[in-house]
């Protein structure tokens, strides 16, 4: 029989304003196996914690209940309260009274009542509780890194500088990811590639980062410290270790009329290519879609004029297998498809175009040149229309956009504002919003001056309407606060499209069993306290995937995630959770599903002997459980129709004692 | 009537026994009545004379090669009706015996006949039962013989039969037939179009009939855990169903989520329940739902087939949808 003392906190008038503990404390007294009842007003400070000692000692409790906030706030410090006072942290409860009571409840009767039976509930799993101990895991000490955008980039460079090895991932044939595309970064107005292709040459120089570019992952497998990943790496048809980047293939291939996605399909491209000039790695790449020699084997040019000979047409899909301590999911984002927003024109005319293609039309290595052309006719065009939150804040009964603010968009449009303004003085430009928000170090003064110094037009008001009409882009809108209709005959007209997460990143999710929001962005472990870590052991956000950012966020959280990812690699073993599945071998009868359903492959099964009646010995297929492995997800429990597999800590006697009790 | 006579089974299990091939055979003896067919072991070419195989052969033997692959020196010679090979299969994913130690003979099937629908017109009394064209029954009431056909006292399950084709076996008798399109769900769709109420009223009448009997369990070809959870102290449920007025539910509910996803819908526990409980019903519901969500799913259709309930792929549908209704 257990000698359970049971410690009902206060939380202040957290629990208590809500929750007569005196009450909980002494209903609980009388529960079978309850030796010591007390309630005291902080559990968690150090008085609590000795209070909960001293009773341990005084009536030689084998188990304590403690009737607090979420086993997520502070399980650990009583465990650890307990394993102090000399019982086995295991041995400890905890009864949720304050998230799953007193703060849903406004009634003191319902509240306590309720806690009483959360108190019972939790006696009741204490009596069937067993000390446990937990085993321990090796670290595998390598990060993978999902993603080679400036996120990417940060991440991995940190955690290589900490002396671990690194690999990225990425899908396109080189990393950099949006910033690459980008012509300025407000607020300094750097330029965008000034400050990240040296990174980028960075990240190809260091000799602890790989980087696996034109790769997917397409498999994930294991938990914190052992992950096994499948990475596909696709087929190129250029040998990377070969390719010097020269580019003289580039320059012969007679397929030249293929859009080109770094510049968002504004110019074209020829089917073998190197995305842009600072590529890593600067290695070509052929598109099958594209290739004549692919797809029906005339032509040949490139490996003609390849003088390292680095063009292999045979070349084919390869899986590599690696193992990962620890992942970083770093996916980012993409603008939303315009394709739902007709009232404003962007599939009707080609000067409608989002933000995104802005900085392509501004960028020196862009298809213009670094000339403000319009894409119609190639002219300069005179009056220019911003659109803001196109496809952001939107209502949530609204069948296209997003609910979300995508954050960047007044900033990078004001950056826009004021540049166009700058270098093309006698344009004419717009800036329609529904608010600016510019929290942000020197960012309102950099809106401000785009206003006060440029002379660009802010004006609070949606557009209604874009429509073309001869070579001008009508526009309609209001002006909401000089009550007003607006009517301007734009030459271009720019839209900040909504951000959103990339395509890639649900899956992904699926993969590592990591946890989404609604719009698809990874869920923190905590939104103030773990903002860098998913909810799943081992794996870590950086950057977009986890929410709208811009590139100084991104960064910091970047560079956080990295030391996250660190602090875990340097550990040489990692305390596993003792709350593992075990087969009782006498009832399984060999089935195999819970084999089936065990994510981790920690179930094998045996042939195995067994002394039966009339000293005869049947050898019986049974599941063996490798505790080192099993993460107590509990799948297999379920599985087991026998009966036979059990989760420690979570058994279903135990549990089933909670559900007795509280329907008692 | 069957296709196949006796004398060819007899003939094929006796030479089999002669020339060592197997050293038991799994076959129907007559019981107290001439419609109360048992399975039986046969061990020896003299003990064959007792093996009958006409349309009251129902019982599926897959379940009893647990046993006796375990008592066989060579293999056991075990007939396989085209529904029972299913159970066979599931058996073998489920490693439940060793497919070396089984000389599986697939046999045609033209359906059994449900000894219930026959006394329904007699009466109780039937004193003699002769299977041949048709069905010939006399009764202790008059001296008169009642002739039925196959087809007007066929099993429920044999009226819906999802399958004439045998999916495993070493050695085919007759003619292999096909999966049948049957209308096996009518019933449960007819259930599920119930009120909430009318439904309850509908499992309350029918399971209050059970006198736990455990009849059903003991048949089942997907109930083969070494101790079953009723009948163990140390689990949790054990003590939960017969300690509540709700247990024949309970019993029921619990046996139904546990087969879920191995049974083959054989229908054996129909068949021996003798309160006449409609149990198949529940099994079938399991299989109706999982056929909707996730897909065409046969248990033993094909060894080592992952079922969708211990499966898992990206295309499964979300739980919520499965709450709301969707599809």
């Amino acid at each position: 029989m257990q000698r359970i003392g049971v410690f009902v906190c206060w939380c202040g008038s957290n629990i208590a304003g809500t929750v007569d503990v005196q009450a909980v404390s002494d209903a609980l007294k009388n529960e079978p196996g309850v030796v010591f009842s007390a309630n005291y007003q902080y559990m968690c400070s150090q008085a609590g914690q000795n209070l909960i000692k001293e009773a341990i000692a005084e009536h030689r409790l084998t188990g304590i209940v403690v009737c607090s906030c979420s086993p997520r706030m502070h399980e650990a410090t009583f465990r650890k309260t307990a394993a102090a006072a000399g019982i086995n942290p295991y041995m400890v409860e905890i009864a949720n009274i304050r998230e799953q009571c007193s703060w849903v409840h406004k009634d003191m009767l319902t509240g306590t009542e309720k806690a009483i039976i959360l108190g019972k509930a939790a006696v009741a799993k204490v009596n069937l509780n067993t000390p446990l101990t937990p085993g321990e895991s090796p670290v595998t000490k390598r990060a993978l890194v999902i993603g080679g955008g400036i996120a990417g980039i940060q991440t991995a460079l940190d955690i290589a500088d900490a002396g671990f090895p690194v690999d990225i991932v990425e899908t396109k044939p080189t990393i950099g990811g949006k910033m690459a595309q980008l012509d300025k970064t407000f607020p300094t107005l750097d330029c965008a590639a000034c400050i990240l292709t040296p990174k980028m040459v960075d990240v190809a120089q260091n000799e602890n980062i790989r980087i696996f570019s034109y790769s997917e992952v397409t498999a994930v497998k294991g938990f914190v410290g052992n992950f096994d990943v499948t990475i596909k790496k696709k087929a190129r048809y250029v040998n990377e270790d070969v390719c010097t980047g020269c580019g003289a293939c580039v320059e012969k291939c007679p397929m030249k009329k293929v859009p080109n996605e770094f510049n968002l399909n504004m110019d074209n491209r020829t089917a073998i290519y190197i995305p842009f000039a600072q590529a890593v790695p600067k290695v070509a790449t052929i598109d099958p879609m594209h290739c004549n020699m692919l797809k029906n084997g005339k032509c040949g040019v490139c490996s003609k004029v390849c003088a390292a000979g680095a063009i292999d047409y045979k070349q084919q899909d390869q899986y590599i297998e690696e193992k990962y301590g620890a992942i970083v999911v770093a996916t980012g984002f993409n603008p939303i498809s315009m394709d739902k927003f007709d009232e404003y024109a962007y599939n009707q005319s080609k000067d409608v175009i989002t933000s995104l293609e802005f900085e392509r039309l501004t960028n020196a290595a862009g298809p213009t040149a670094g000339k403000l052309l319009r894409p119609s006719d190639h002219k300069h065009p005179h009056t220019i229309v911003f659109v803001q939150c196109v496809g952001s804040r939107c209502s949530a009964c609204a069948e296209k956009g997003k609910e979300y603010c995508s954050k960047i968009c007044c900033m990078y449009t004001a950056k826009h504002a004021m540049l166009t303004r700058d270098k093309y003085p006698d344009t004419e430009v717009y800036v329609f919003y529904i608010d600016v928000r510019t929290p942000g170090k020197n960012f309102d003064e950099f809106y401000r001056r785009a206003v006060e110094e440029y002379g660009v037009h802010y004006i609070k008001g949606m557009v209604g309407k874009v429509s073309p009409e001869g070579d001008k882009l009508k526009v309609q809108a209001s002006d909401l606060l000089n009550n007003k209709q607006l009517h301007i005959d734009a030459d271009l007209v720019v839209l900040a499209a909504a951000i959103e997460p990339d395509k890639s990143a649900r899956p992904l999710a699926t993969m590592l069993t990591a946890s989404m929001d609604t719009n698809d962005f990874f869920t923190e472990a905590h939104p103030k306290l773990r903002p860098v870590e998913s909810p799943t052991a081992g794996v870590f956000l950086s950057g977009a995937c986890q929410g709208p950012k811009d590139i100084p966020e991104t960064v910091s959280q970047a560079s956080a995630a990295a030391s996250k990812v660190i602090s875990l690699l340097v550990k040489d073993k990692l305390t596993g959770n003792p709350c593992v599945a075990s087969s009782d071998e006498l009832m399984c009868n060999g089935c195999s599903s819970c084999e089936r359903v065990c994510p981790y492959g920690a179930i094998t099964y045996v042939d195995k002997e067994f002394r039966m009646p009339n000293r005869t010995i049947a050898i019986r297929r049974v599941a063996q459980v490798n505790p080192a492995v099993c993460q107590g997800c509990g799948a297999c429990t379920v599985a087991c129709p026998s009966g036979a597999m059990d989760l420690k800590g979570f058994a279903n006697n135990q549990i089933v004692a909670e559900v007795d009790a509280i329907c008692k | 009537m069957q296709k196949i006579t006796r004398d060819v089974l007899v003939e094929k299990a006796a030479s089999l026994l002669e020339n060592g091939t197997v050293d038991r055979v799994l076959g129907w003896k007559k019981g107290e009545f001439d419609y109360d067919l048992t399975p039986a072991v046969f061990t020896s070419a003299d003990d064959l004379k007792d093996l009958v195989w006409n349309d009251f052969c129902g019982a599926n033997f897959s379940k009893y090669l647990i046993a006796n692959t375990k008592k066989s020196a060579s293999k056991v010679l075990v007939f396989l009706k085209p529904c029972d090979t299913y159970s066979f299969n599931q058996l073998l994913t489920e490693h439940r015996f060793d497919r070396e130690k089984v000389y599986a003979i697939g046999i045609p099937c033209e359906g059994m006949a449900d000894i219930s629908k026959i006394k329904a017109v007699t009466g109780d009394g039937i004193s003699s039962i002769e299977c041949g064209e048709k069905i010939n029954v006399t009764t202790i009431y008059s001296d008169d013989t009642v002739s039925f056909d196959l087809s007007d006292v066929m099993a429920e399950r044999c009226v819906n039969c999802k399958s004439k084709k045998h999916v495993a076996y070493d050695e085919l008798i007759g003619e292999e037939g096909d999966v049948i399109e049957s209308g096996r769900f009518d019933e449960v769709e007819r259930i599920e179009n119930m009120t909430a109420d009318e439904r309850y009223a509908f499992w309350q009448n029918e399971l209050s009939r059970c006198i736990r009997c455990n009849a059903c369990r003991d048949v089942c070809p997907a109930c083969t855990c070494e101790k079953c959870v009723f009948d163990n102290p140390n689990h949790s449920l054990e003590n939960k169903a017969p300690a509540t007025s709700f247990e024949e539910k309970m019993f029921h509910i619990i046996r139904a989520f546990h087969v879920a996803g191995r049974c083959t819908d054989c229908g054996e526990c129909s068949r021996v329940c003798p309160q006449n409980i409609p149990l198949h019903l529940l099994n079938r519901k399991f299989i109706k739902d999982m056929n909707t969500h996730y897909g065409e799913y046969q248990a033993g259709a094909e060894v080592g087939s992952r079922a969708p309930l211990v499966n898992y792929t990206t295309e499964d549908v979300e739980p919520g949808d499965v709450f709301e209704g969707r599809e």
